[in-house]
């Protein structure tokens, strides 16, 4: 049969990221795939060599728009591990408040997508109108609803308001009929189940080989979670359960992530009610000649950093390995051989990271400006005091 | 059952002439400098038989040579090796992994283009995240880089 080669990309309507796709195709079956990145490459590994350590936080916190805390968070224990030093419990609570309250929203935002790219949009619409719930959450505990800048390296900058804590563990518990209810859906749903059940299988031994991570890996059978596997943070102090699931295709992605968002309600919970009082910074004054490797578990998987330090107040080298780096390869193993048809939910399986914030103007029609940036600020700062006013107690 | 003095033991005697030195930064690290035509025989045995998971590579230009660092993981017993090698700056090469796990295809491609290291036996050494535009034998995260783009955003200010 003649084959015939697809483009996708490198704009498209659905993924919101540059990426270049080519499919070949026989028929409607792909019988080849290559991917092409770089689009949108920002040469952040060398601006944070410029940038002084604590600087570098506010720069790579700017990777990702949704997964903002994985990137700080595994950079401040790659400076941590260079001095080394402890930090105190109070912050190590609050980064795994944050950090849990990012997972959730990341896989209702991801559940949503998927359900878009199925042509399925109900879920679509209940998954985004529930990840406003937690960013109302997000916006309570840390000022703003993504980019948090909660984290510095020895701590965090912000403490968490014990007037705050009730309503926000109020506003927790009210998402949760709503997610019992999509987990219900997902169970429930033949279309659902005829679309992903027995689509683009990852096997076990293809994930050990492309090192997936995450729950692109946790779906294929294999039990890795930086979380459990080297416990950081406050992860080693709440009860929790790693969720596995054992077939690999797109549908054991879905129900993996859907449980993941219990267990973390689970942690955040768990981490508000026993906040232990004290510093939230351990205060580190200088960083010595040396290197230091920081990990988290990102939404996605695991966030690497290696930094490297001369002594001076700014890294010289400074790595940055996210997550889907290592998982976007594994279309090679699922993607083949499936019709074309499901390759768009194959390759939003993984979750590739999407990063689309963008600075907002507002303007009247005649172009003038009606507010400046100081407007916006305190416009944001006045939201946040009405969302914390309405949610106490 | 793995242990992590039986595993660093274990390392130090099947690769005695290969193992340059152990530096033991702390119980979850540790960094062990090998000789480069050693990469594929310890990066094998650790990926199989240890079990380790392939975290990344990161290529770092220190002046007067180059270095990789091959992070793996030992989730048993919560150890991340680091294998450390020295190239030498006139002719950086080194044997490539792609064969023995499909996880250092990508970051291999990376460290060739921004940091002009080969990777001998890599299949598809295409360019990864630099653009087609991009001149050859210009790398990015060399310490000799110069700016050659004119028009590159930083020097174009703010008002145009």
């Amino acid at each position: 049969m003649t084959k015939t080669i697809i483009p996708i990309g490198p704009y498209h309507p659905l993924q919101e990221e540059p990426e270049f796709f080519s499919l070949t195709v026989e028929g409607e079956k792909v019988v080849a795939i290559d991917v092409r990145i770089g689009y949108n490459h920002r040469g952040i590994e060398k601006l944070s060599e410029m940038k002084t350590f604590d600087q570098s936080t506010f720069v790579i916190e700017r990777i990702c728009g949704i997964c903002s805390t994985s990137h700080p968070f595994a950079y401040t224990q790659a400076v941590e591990d260079i001095i080394p030093v402890e930090v105190p419990d109070r912050a190590k609570y609050i980064r795994t408040i944050i950090a849990e309250g990012e997972r959730i929203h990341s896989h209702l935002l991801w559940l949503g997508l998927a359900g878009h790219f199925l042509g399925y949009n109900t879920v679509y619409m209940w998954a985004w109108k529930l990840r406003e719930e937690i960013l109302d959450v997000m916006e309570i505990l840390s000022g703003n609803r993504n980019n948090y800048a909660m984290f510095k390296p020895g701590g965090v900058r912000r403490d968490i308001k014990s007037e705050d804590i009730p309503g926000v563990l109020k506003k927790i518990d009210s998402i949760i009929p709503t997610l019992n209810m999509l987990k219900k859906a997902v169970a429930d749903d033949p279309v659902l189940h005829a679309r992903t059940k027995g689509i683009g299988i990852l096997t076990k031994e293809e994930a050990l080989s492309f090192g997936a991570l995450g729950p692109t890996s946790r779906a294929s059978g294999i039990a890795r979670d930086v979380r459990k596997n080297a416990p950081y943070a406050a992860y080693d102090k709440t009860g929790w359960d790693m969720i596995v699931t054992q077939n690999g295709d797109v549908f054991d992605k879905v129900v993996l992530r859907v449980l993941e968002m219990f267990e973390s309600i689970k942690i955040m919970k768990d981490c508000l009610l026993n906040l232990p009082s004290g510093e939230i910074d351990a205060r580190i004054k200088d960083i010595p000649p040396g290197e230091g490797i920081g990990v988290h578990e990102a939404p996605r998987g695991e966030t690497f950093h290696y930094v490297r330090s001369d002594g001076t107040n700014r890294p010289v080298r400074h790595k940055v390995r996210a997550p889907t780096f290592m998982n976007l390869p594994t279309y090679k193993a699922t993607v083949v051989g499936e019709a074309i048809s499901d390759a768009t939910i194959i390759l939003a399986a993984i979750d590739p990271c999407y990063c689309c914030t963008e600075r907002m103007a507002v303007r009247d029609v005649k172009g003038k400006k009606i507010y400046t940036g100081e407007d916006l600020i305190r416009l944001s700062q006045e939201k946040t005091e009405k969302l914390r006013e309405k949610y106490k107690r | 059952m793995l242990t992590r003095e039986g595993v660093l033991k274990d390392l130090q005697e099947r690769f005695k002439g290969d193992i340059i030195d152990i530096f033991d930064k702390s119980p979850k690290r540790v960094y062990i400098g090998i000789k480069p035509e050693a990469i594929k025989k310890i990066a094998g045995y650790t990926f199989r038989d240890l079990g380790a998971r392939f975290n990344i590579a990161s290529g770092v230009d220190m002046r007067f040579h180059f270095e990789i660092l091959y992070h793996f993981t030992v989730e048993d017993i919560n150890l991340l090796i680091s294998y450390r090698v020295k190239l030498d700056k006139a002719h950086p090469e080194i044997e490539s992994l792609t064969s023995i796990f499909e996880a250092s295809n990508w970051i291999e491609r990376e460290m060739h283009e921004i940091l002009g290291i080969h990777f001998k036996g890599h299949p598809d050494l295409r360019r990864l995240l630099l653009p087609d535009e991009w001149p050859d034998g210009v790398y990015p995260l060399r310490r000799d880089y110069k700016e050659w783009d004119s028009t590159a955003i930083r020097d174009r200010g703010v008002d145009r």
